[in-house]
């Protein structure tokens, strides 16, 4: 069941096209990583699921019925560039986000007093936000993305700003919510939260998806059947049957070398060819991180 | 429907509890009947009185100078010389030398004062000297006190405006302060609220919360929300204005004749003056009738309902009509230093229209005013100037249609910038853009 369906959608601005049809299926209870460089697209996309802009021509779903108005209590969004009232209070202010967001008065206060000890940020209800630093404003902010406990949670770049300890504090958050059975899109360009957090991603480049699925799948797709070898002695007559690429000396006159199978060749015979030959260390194969699949994928799209 | 009352209810909040908001509030009715008080005060207590010696050589102007609250005058006998010695072991606060030959030469009078004395003081002895001297050639040429006073006459006429209602007493003063002071309040809120729409939107854009808020709700609801909630700031802000001023008025009245009884009748008179924004003791004696009486006659003669109905219609009117302007405005530029450029063709109309609101005043029935009055930009503030003189309904009405056409316009084309605009980072926005941003699809 996909909580998301973005069909063919098209969205041109007055001098480029920003989504150029394109088609992503978010499954529910995952968390999506939305992936591209600067200005391929993804803010547009997103705005187009939030309800802000609408799409040229294409169609968005929202848990299987067309995206309209009932939704949007159903989305919590943290945008790139983060904001608050500055000469509001807190409290406030988080009360009236989530009344924006379709809660209650008193159903908002509630909540927020659960996340007001959970977080330990009891003091700052009164507070004016210009009081608080970056941080405890992103904090802030992070509540009211989630507080009206939103089927669909829309975080872009949502560790930006964060010293490690709140990144930590935010990860496990989000990671929480998932467990509680939301989805959450991030859009990021770091692809370490990627390689960490996500299950499924989307890569847009140049207003067009190039690749998308369950993250396993796709780095099994990018794999290019190489192997690393940490060993000690010396690989006579080996690039013969193999391809080597590039060795790297180690400390103790340990070998690391990246070998290339041809398609006939198993990891099984790579063994047994190396094992006569030489001290191995460690073994293993080469998948490929989320960061080489990116530049790889971006790389292959011709500038247009 | 529920979000645009939740963004209505913040920022009237918001600015509600703001200190500025509550010392502007509190300080302006304060300020405005303190110096009032203030003035009246120093009116009343300001009665300790002077003596003036007076040395009249000439002999003409024994007991002309009356004793009044202020002035007691003591005739001294003998030269001036001897005057002047003995003035400086007296109490006395000024000597009058009238010489022989005042008549011939009325400028050799003299005051002599250790100080220099003040001007209303030495104006009183000029005035008695100068009556005096007029009288005495009157009468030698001839003419009496009594013809004198006959021949002066005061005109006062009352305009008659024939109506099918039939005749009824109006006031072209009363109406001119009217309309002049219903002008200058819708266009000093215009220019306030509007701004404050402006400045709304500005912080939101460039706090960076608009996209969080937007999220949730229509930016066409967050641009409505806003006018609407400072709308009802101002409101607010009107209407405790009339409540402070009035019942300060009342508690400062009562202090002050409860301090001196025997002069509230004084006090009556002093605010009476300044009501009227002339000194009554410019007019000639004997013919004051009550200017508060006449000016409250005057304004009971005009159509009160309609003017107070056809305020609340302009005043609103007119806000919305350039709110929603300033608030395309604010969503235009990036930072509230950058809204110079597209200010201009906003303020100017305003400005205008003020502008002819003087010259409309002293023609409220012509073709400039006909035609200001219709048109929207300039209506809420002219409209408002003819209506206590009298307009036609076809006219009035005609003019609000155009007023509300005009302001639904304004708010569509503000709407159409606005959600362009608030989602528009580091650009400087020409009025071409503008133009194209309405027309864009979002």
């Amino acid at each position: 069941m996909n909580i998301i369906e973005v069909q063919n959608i098209t969205k041109d601005y007055s001098n480029h096209r920003a989504l150029d049809d394109v088609s992503i299926n978010i499954p529910k209870g995952c968390i999506f990583g939305l992936l591209g460089p600067n200005g391929a697209g993804k803010t547009s996309l997103i705005r187009i699921i939030n309800q802000i802009t609408g799409p040229d021509s294409g169609k968005v779903f929202f848990d299987g019925e067309p995206l309209g108005p009932k939704h949007i209590s159903k989305i919590g969004y943290l945008p790139e560039e983060r904001g608050l009232y500055k000469k509001m209070k807190v409290g406030e202010q988080l009360l009236y986000l989530a009344q924006l967001k379709g809660l209650t008065k008193n159903e908002a206060m509630e909540k927020l007093k659960i996340w007001f000890v959970k977080f330990d940020i009891k003091t700052w209800w009164d507070k004016s936000v210009s009081d608080l630093s970056k941080g405890m404003q992103q904090k802030v902010q992070f509540v009211s993305t989630v507080l009206h406990e939103p089927d669909l949670i829309i975080l872009d770049e949502p560790f930006s700003g964060f010293d490690p300890i709140n990144a930590n504090l935010i990860r496990d958050e989000i990671l929480e919510l998932k467990q509680k059975g939301s989805t959450i899109i991030f859009s990021t360009h770091r692809m370490e939260t990627v390689e960490e957090l996500c299950d499924n991603i989307a890569l847009i480049h140049r207003a067009k998806k190039v690749l998308d699925g369950p993250k396993m799948l796709i780095k099994e797709q990018f794999k290019t059947n190489t192997f690393f070898v940490e060993y000690r002695g010396l690989l006579n007559g080996f690039d013969q049957k193999y391809q080597l690429e590039k060795t790297i000396v180690l400390e103790n006159d340990f070998l690391r070398t990246n070998i290339h199978l041809p398609a006939t060749v198993t990891a099984n015979e790579l063994l047994t060819d190396l094992l006569p030959q030489v001290e191995i260390r460690a073994f293993g194969e080469n998948i490929p991180t989320m960061s080489d699949i990116f530049m790889r994928a971006v790389n292959e799209i011709p500038e247009a | 429907m529920r979000n645009i009352l939740l963004v209505i209810q913040r920022e009237y909040m918001v600015r509600v509890k703001k200190k500025s908001f509550l010392i502007m509030t509190i300080l302006a009715p304060v300020l405005f009947v303190g110096g009032y008080a203030l003035v009246i005060w120093m009116a009343i207590s300001s009665v300790d009185s002077k003596t003036v010696q007076v040395v009249d050589e000439s002999g003409l102007f024994t007991d002309e100078f009356k004793d009044s609250e202020s002035l007691k005058f003591s005739y001294v006998k003998g030269s001036i010389d001897s005057a002047k010695a003995q003035f400086k072991d007296s109490q006395a606060n000024a000597l009058v030398y009238i010489p022989a030959n005042v008549i011939a030469s009325p400028k050799s009078v003299r005051i002599y004062a250790p100080k220099n004395v003040s001007m209303e003081l030495k104006s009183e002895i000029e005035k008695v000297i100068e009556k005096q001297i007029e009288n005495i050639k009157l009468s030698e040429a001839g003419i009496t006190h009594k013809i004198l006073e006959d021949s002066r006459v005061n005109v006062s006429s009352e305009t008659i405006s024939l109506s099918e209602e039939g005749e009824k007493t109006s006031s072209s003063g009363a109406a001119t302060i009217i309309g002049g002071i219903c002008a200058f309040l819708i266009y000093m809120s215009v220019f306030i609220y509007g701004t404050q729409v402006m400045r709304g939107v500005t912080e939101e854009k460039t706090s960076r919360i608009v996209e969080v808020i937007i999220s949730s709700v229509k930016p066409y609801q967050l641009m409505m929300g806003k006018i609407i909630g400072v709308a009802l700031v101002g409101l607010t802000q009107f209407v405790l204005w009339i409540f402070l001023t009035v019942s300060l008025t009342a508690l400062a009245t009562t202090v002050l004749s409860s301090k001196m009884p025997k002069d509230s009748q004084q006090i009556q008179q002093e605010m009476g003056k300044m009501q009227k924004g002339m000194p009554a003791s410019n007019m000639p004696g004997g013919n004051v009738d009550n200017p508060v009486a006449e000016v409250l006659g005057a304004v009971n003669s005009l159509n009160i309902p309609l003017i107070i109905g056809c305020f609340l219609f302009y005043y609103l009117g007119g806000y919305l009509f350039y709110s929603a302007l300033f608030g395309a405005v604010g969503a235009a530029v990036d930072n509230d230093a950058d809204t110079q450029q597209f200010m201009l063709p906003i303020t100017l109309p305003i400005i205008f229209s003020f502008v002819f609101a003087q010259f409309v005043l002293r023609d409220p029935d012509g073709n400039l005013a006909f035609w200001t009055s219709m048109i929207p930009f300039t209506s809420p503030i002219i409209m408002m100037v003819r209506i206590p003189f009298g307009v036609p309904a076809w006219q009035i009405a005609l003019s609000m249609v155009l007023l509300v056409l005009g302001f639904i316009g304004t708010i569509w084309i503000a709407s159409r910038i606005y959600r362009v605009g608030i989602l528009m980072y580091g650009k400087k926005v020409t009025y071409k853009e503008l133009a194209k941003w309405i027309f864009y699809k979002v």
